[in-house]
C-alpha cells in the first residue's frame, strides 16, 4: 500500500520542506570550528572543492578550499549555502512507517524493526510473484562505492534485473552518443585545457546557472582569444556577451548541426587526412548533410542563414576547438542523435585529443559522471561493463563469487520501470536518492504509479516528495556524514570526506543496504565494513572494463587531489604492474588504450572514432495547433534538481522562492499577460499556474519554467513522457502547451509556503 | 595588520552572472554573519540578464564621509573605507543618497550605515575578500596587478570616475574594455548614462559587423 497516507498539507506540517536559517554557533562570530574538513559540494557535476567547518559534530559554516585545482576556492551560492542542510529541522532522526492514524501520516519505529519489516515484505513478494518483483532505484548524487554496491544489491541479492537511476533524466543520451563515437563516455579533457583554445561552442547549456564554475574557464579562454558560440533558446549570462548567439527553436539542434557540417563540407573546412585516417562512417554523415542546405535549416532550426553560415565559418576555419552540451540537447526524443551531431561536428574539424582542443558533456550530478560507470544502470556492470556481454559476465560473477547464470540481465530505464509499476509487474520498490515524483516527466502518472505499489521502502534523510508515498521509511545519510570517491565533469575520480557522524538513527547509506541483505538472509557480498572495502572490491571489478580504476586508491586521489580514469594497475601495453598516474586527456595521438591496443586512440579495436548518422526528428508533442507555443525547462542557480535539499534552506529559496514562467512581450502582449500576472500553462498532461516574467531574453515563440518544484507547482505535470528511443532520456526540453492570464490567483498560493 | 599593498580588487561588471554567491559568502564573514555588506543589482531583468555586484569602491577622498555630519565614516591608512562608527552614526542617510556609486545601505534593525569594508579581517591577515574568493565568474577579483594584466589581456583596470564635475579616484578597480579604456582614461558615468545599453546579445569583440544590437528573435513570430 503505497497511497499518501494523509493530506499533503499534514504531511508538510510535520516533515516540511520547512527553511533552516542560520542560528546559534552557525550565526556566531565568536564559535571556533574544531577542526576543517577538505571535502567537496554535495550538489552539481563540478564537484567544487571545499572547507566544511566542523564543530562539536555539526557543520557550522564553510572556507573556501583555494588549493583545489579545479575551483580554487570558487563557489555558487549553493556550495556556499550547503552546509544549512545539517542539523535541520525536517531532518529524519528514526526510521518511520506509514500510518494514516498519525496526523502526519508516518510513525516512527526502531531502525531494527524497520530493515526486518522491509525485508520481510521483499520476501514475501519475492516468493509470491519472483525475483523480478521488487525494483531498485538509485541516483548519482551518491559517491561510486554506493553506486556500485546498490547495482550488486539487485543483482546478487534480490536477484532482480530491474535497477535503475535518476542519471537516466541527465547523463545518458550523452553516454550513449560518446559510446557509439568513440567508443568511450568521458568528456575528453581537462577544463584548464580550454584557456588558449580558439572557438567554444557551447550547446544547450546555461553554463552561468547550471554549472557556474565553467563561466570562468570559458570566459578565461575568451580573454585569451578564444570566440564562443552559444546555441539556446534563451539569452543566457553565457550568452550575453557570447560572440555567435544561434536562437534556436526547442528540439531542432540536429537540424541545425546537419547544416553547419554541410557548409563546412561544401567550403572544405573539414580536416580530410584525420577523417581518412582516424574515422569511420564519414561518407554516410555526409550524404545526410547534403539535404540541409542553408535555407532549409534556417527554416526548422529558427536560426537566421547568416547566422548559420557564421556559425559554420568560426567553426570550420579554426586551428583549436572545445564543445560543450549539456541538457539542453541531450533532453529529448532524439537526445542521442543531437549529441552524435555535435561529435559529428568534432570529429570533421579533426580537433580532439589534443591540448587546446576537445569536447565534453557538462555532467549534471555530483556524480553524475561516476554514477554511470559502476553497474547500477539497468543495462550496465562495473567498469563500464555490460550485462549482455558473457564475457563481461563471467567476469564480474567471478568478482562477486556467484555463478554466471545467477546474475540477472538487462532491466529497463526508470521509467519503464515505473509503467511495469503501472502493469502490476513491479510490486516492490526500494529507492534511495531519486524523487521521481517531482522529476520525472508527466509526473501524474508516476504519482499514480507509485500508489500501486504493494511494498516501498524510500532511503532519504529528508521526507521527498516521492518518499511520501513510503511503507517504510529508512533514515539515510547526508554528503557530510560519510566518504567515498565521485568523478566530477572532467572525469577526476575526487574524494568525499566525512565531517560529522550521523545524527539520531540516521546510517550511512551502504550500512542500511547491508542492513537490508542481512535481514533478508542473503549476506554474501554484503559485509563490507567502510566504503574503502567498497572501494577496493570496485578496483578489482571495474579492472580491465573501460572505467578502469584498479590503479586508483583513495591515498592516490588525496594525494594528487583527483586521478583522470582509467587510471590501471597493470600497463596495458605489457602487463606489468605500474603506477599509473592517469588519463586527463583522451584520444590523445599515438596513444595505447587496451581495446584498440594501439591500432588507434579510440577505444574501438581498429582504434578508429565513428562518425554516426544524426538524424533530426521533429519532436513528439510538438506545437502545433491546439498547443502553439513551446514549452521548455530548465534550473535557476539558487535551486538543485528536484529540491529536496534547496528547497531546504532559507537563503536559497530566498533568492528564487517560486518558479516563474519566463514570457517574451511580445507573445505576452498578445495574450493580455504582464509581468507578475498569474498565467496558466496547460499541455495535453495538465496545467499549473505560476506568475509571469516578461522578459525579451527568450524566443518570442518559447516559455520557460524551471523544474525544482512539486506539486501544482511542478512544470513536470506538463512535460511529455516521450523518450529517445536509445538513451531512453525523456525529452523534458520541449512540447507543445498554451497559455491564458489566470483568472484568480492558484490555490496553492495562499496555502503553501513558496518552497513546499 | 594593513591590507597588503600589492593585493587589489577588480571588478568585471561584464563578467557578472547574477548568481549572489558573492552576497551570499558575505554573510558568511565572521564579523557580521547573518547580513550581507554587499549587494547585486540587476540592471533591467525585463531585457537583459545583465547583473552588477556592488562592493565598496573605497574612494581615495570617500564622499560618504565627506557628508557625513556625525564624522562617523573613517577611511584606514591603506585605503580601505570602513562602516559607519556604531557611537557616532545617527543613521541619517546623507551617505546613502551621496555615494556616486549606490553603495553604503543603512541597516534599520542596527540603525547604522554599513558596507562593504573589503572584508578588512580576512585581507588584513593575507586572505582574499570572501566574495572575490568564491565568485564563479572572478567579476570580482583579488590579486596583483600583474596577475590581472596576465589573465585578462582584453581589458584595462581604471580607478578614475567622472561623476559630472566631480572626478573620483578609487583603491577598487574596473575592468573596461581595452579599446575603450585607450581611448578614455576614466569611466565617465554621467556621459554613459546617456548611452541606451543594448538590450541584446552584445558582444564586445565580434570581428563579423553583423550581430551587435540586433535583436536575435526578430524573425520569431508569435
Amino acid at each position: 500500500m503505497a497511497t499518501v497516507p494523509v493530506s499533503e498539507l499534514q504531511i508538510i506540517e510535520r516533515f516540511g520542506p520547512h527553511v533552516s536559517q542560520s542560528a546559534g554557533a552557525r550565526l556566531s562570530p565568536s564559535a571556533e570550528p574544531d577542526r576543517l574538513v577538505q571535502t567537496h559540494c554535495c550538489f552539481c557535476g563540478q564537484q567544487c572543492g571545499i572547507q566544511l567547518k566542523v564543530r562539536n559534530n555539526e557543520v557550522i559554516g564553510f572556507e573556501p578550499w583555494e588549493d583545489f585545482p579545479f575551483n580554487r576556492g570558487m563557489l555558487c551560492p549553493k556550495g556556499v549555502k550547503r552546509y544549512l542542510q545539517g542539523s535541520h529541522p525536517d531532518r529524519l532522526l528514526t526510521a518511520f512507517r506509514r500510518d494514516p492514524a498519525e496526523r502526519c501520516g508516518f510513525a516512527p519505529m526502531p531502525y531494527a524493526d524497520a530493515i526486518a519489516r522491509a525485508a520481510s515484505e521483499i520476501a514475501r513478494l519475492q516468493v509470491a510473484h519472483g525475483h523480478a518483483c521488487i525494483g531498485v532505484l538509485g541516483g548519482a548524487s551518491l559517491t561510486t562505492e554506493k553506486t556500485y554496491l546498490l547495482g550488486k544489491f539487485a543483482r546478487v541479492c534480490l536477484k532482480t534485473p530491474f535497477i535503475d537511476y535518476n542519471g537516466r533524466l541527465c547523463m545518458v543520451s550523452a553516454g550513449a552518443a560518446n559510446r557509439r563515437a568513440f567508443g568511450i563516455d568521458r568528456t575528453t579533457n581537462p577544463w584548464s585545457d580550454m584557456v588558449g583554445t580558439e572557438v567554444i561552442w557551447v550547446a544547450g547549456s546555461n553554463v552561468a546557472e547550471c554549472s557556474p564554475i565553467t563561466t570562468n574557464y570559458i570566459w578565461q579562454a575568451r580573454e585569451h582569444g578564444a570566440r564562443v558560440i552559444v546555441q539556446d533558446p534563451r539569452i543566457t549570462p553565457l550568452a550575453r556577451t557570447c560572440d555567435l548567439f544561434l536562437p534556436v527553436k526547442p528540439g531542432r539542434d540536429a537540424a541545425l548541426f546537419a547544416g553547419v557540417l554541410n557548409l563546412m563540407i561544401e567550403h572544405d573546412w573539414i580536416d580530410r587526412d584525420f577523417i581518412a585516417q582516424q574515422t569511420n562512417g564519414f561518407d554516410d554523415v555526409a550524404a545526410y548533410c547534403r539535404q540541409w542546405t542553408p535555407a532549409r535549416t534556417a527554416d526548422v532550426t529558427g536560426v537566421p542563414e547568416r547566422s548559420i553560415r557564421q556559425a559554420a565559418e568560426l567553426w570550420g576555419t579554426a586551428k583549436s576547438s572545445f564543445l560543450f552540451h549539456a541538457r539542453g540537447i541531450e533532453h529529448h526524443s532524439n537526445g542521442v542523435e543531437n549529441a552524435l551531431g555535435t561529435i559529428n561536428l568534432v570529429l570533421a574539424s579533426g580537433r580532439i585529443g589534443k591540448l587546446k582542443s576537445g569536447y565534453g558533456t557538462i555532467v549534471g550530478q555530483g556524480n553524475g559522471q561516476g554514477g554511470r560507470e559502476h553497474g547500477q544502470k539497468c543495462d550496465q556492470l562495473p567498469g563500464m561493463r555490460d550485462i549482455s556481454n558473457p564475457e563481461h559476465r563471467r567476469y564480474i560473477a567471478g568478482v562477486w563469487g556467484i555463478d554466471e547464470s545467477e546474475l540477472p540481465g538487462p532491466g529497463v530505464d526508470a521509467y519503464e520501470m515505473f509503467r511495469k509499476i503501472d502493469a502490476g509487474e513491479i510490486k516492490g520498490l526500494i529507492a534511495i536518492c531519486f524523487n521521481p515524483k517531482v522529476s520525472l516527466p508527466d509526473s501524474t502518472f508516476i504519482a499514480r504509479a507509485l500508489d500501486k505499489l504493494e511494498f516501498f521502502a524510500a532511503i532519504d534523510f529528508f521526507l521527498s516528495e516521492t518518499a511520501r508515498h513510503a511503507d517504510i521509511v529508512l533514515p539515510g545519510s547526508l554528503h557530510e556524514e560519510d566518504e567515498g570517491v565521485v568523478a566530477q565533469v572532467e572525469g577526476r575520480v575526487i574524494k568525499i570526506n566525512k565531517a560529522v557522524d550521523c545524527p539520531g538513527e540516521a546510517r550511512q547509506d551502504w550500512r542500511i543496504i547491508e542492513d537490508i541483505a542481512a535481514a533478508l538472509e542473503r549476506p554474501h557480498g554484503f559485509t563490507f565494513d567502510s566504503p574503502r572495502a567498497i572501494f577496493e572490491e570496485l578496483r578489482r571489478a571495474s579492472k580491465g572494463g573501460l572505467a578502469d580504476y584498479s590503479g586508483i586508491t583513495y591515498e592516490k586521489v588525496e594525494q594528487r587531489l583527483g586521478v583522470f580514469w582509467p587510471c590501471y594497475s597493470e600497463d596495458p601495453k605489457t602487463g606489468a604492474p605500474i603506477d599509473h598516474p592517469g588519463t586527463p586527456r583522451l584520444f590523445e595521438r599515438g596513444s595505447y588504450n587496451p581495446i584498440a591496443k594501439g591500432a588507434g586512440p579510440f577505444y574501438f579495436s581498429d582504434g578508429r572514432a565513428r562518425f554516426n548518422v544524426a538524424e533530426y526528428r521533429p519532436p513528439v508533442d510538438d506545437a502545433s495547433d491546439d498547443y502553439p507555443i513551446f514549452l521548455t525547462t530548465g534550473r535557476v542557480i539558487s535551486q538543485f534538481l528536484s529540491g529536496t535539499q534547496t528547497r531546504r534552506i532559507a537563503p536559497l529559496v530566498d533568492q528564487y522562492p517560486e518558479p516563474r514562467l519566463e514570457i517574451h512581450p511580445r507573445l505576452a502582449e498578445k495574450l493580455g499577460i504582464g509581468d507578475r500576472d498569474w498565467t496558466t500553462v496547460e499541455t495535453r498532461r495538465g496545467a499549473i499556474t505560476l506568475r509571469a516574467m516578461v522578459v525579451t531574453t527568450i524566443r518570442p515563440d518559447t516559455v520557460f519554467i524551471p523544474y525544482h518544484w512539486p506539486g501544482a507547482k511542478s512544470v513536470n505535470r506538463l512535460t511529455v513522457a516521450a523518450q529517445d528511443p536509445i538513451s531512453k532520456i525523456p525529452q523534458y526540453k520541449v512540447c507543445g502547451c498554451r497559455i491564458a492570464r489566470a483568472a484568480a490567483p492558484p490555490e496553492y498560493a495562499s496555502r503553501l509556503e513558496p518552497q513546499q | 595588520m594593513a591590507k597588503p599593498d600589492h593585493l587589489r580588487f577588480f571588478v568585471d561588471p561584464s563578467r557578472c552572472i547574477g548568481c549572489q554567491s558573492c552576497v551570499q559568502a558575505c554573510t558568511e564573514c565572521d564579523t557580521h554573519r547573518g547580513t550581507s555588506m554587499i549587494h547585486l543589482e540587476f540592471v533591467d531583468r525585463a531585457h537583459s540578464v545583465q547583473t552588477v555586484p556592488v562592493i565598496c569602491m573605497h574612494c581615495d577622498q570617500p564622499t560618504c564621509a565627506e557628508v557625513c555630519p556625525a564624522d562617523a565614516i573613517k577611511r584606514t591608512g591603506d585605503g580601505v573605507v570602513q562602516s559607519a562608527l556604531q557611537p557616532r552614526c545617527i543613521a541619517c542617510g546623507n551617505c546613502v543618497v551621496a555615494c556616486p556609486f549606490g553603495v553604503p545601505e543603512l541597516y534599520e534593525p542596527q540603525q547604522l550605515m554599513m558596507k562593504c569594508d573589503m572584508c578588512y579581517d580576512r585581507t588584513s591577515a593575507g586572505k582574499k575578500p570572501m566574495c572575490a574568493t568564491v565568485c564563479p565568474s572572478q567579476a570580482l577579483f583579488f590579486g596583483t596587478e600583474e596577475q590581472i594584466e596576465q589573465l585578462r589581456p582584453q581589458s584595462l583596470a581604471s580607478n578614475r570616475f567622472q561623476f559630472g564635475n566631480q572626478t573620483i579616484t578609487t583603491q577598487v578597480f574596473i575592468m573596461t574594455p581595452r579599446a575603450l579604456a585607450v581611448a578614455t582614461p576614466l569611466v565617465d558615468v554621467t556621459a554613459a548614462m546617456a548611452i541606451t545599453p543594448p538590450s541584446r546579445p552584445l558582444s564586445l569583440k565580434m570581428a563579423m559587423p553583423t550581430a551587435e544590437s540586433v535583436d536575435p528573435f526578430e524573425n520569431v513570430e508569435v
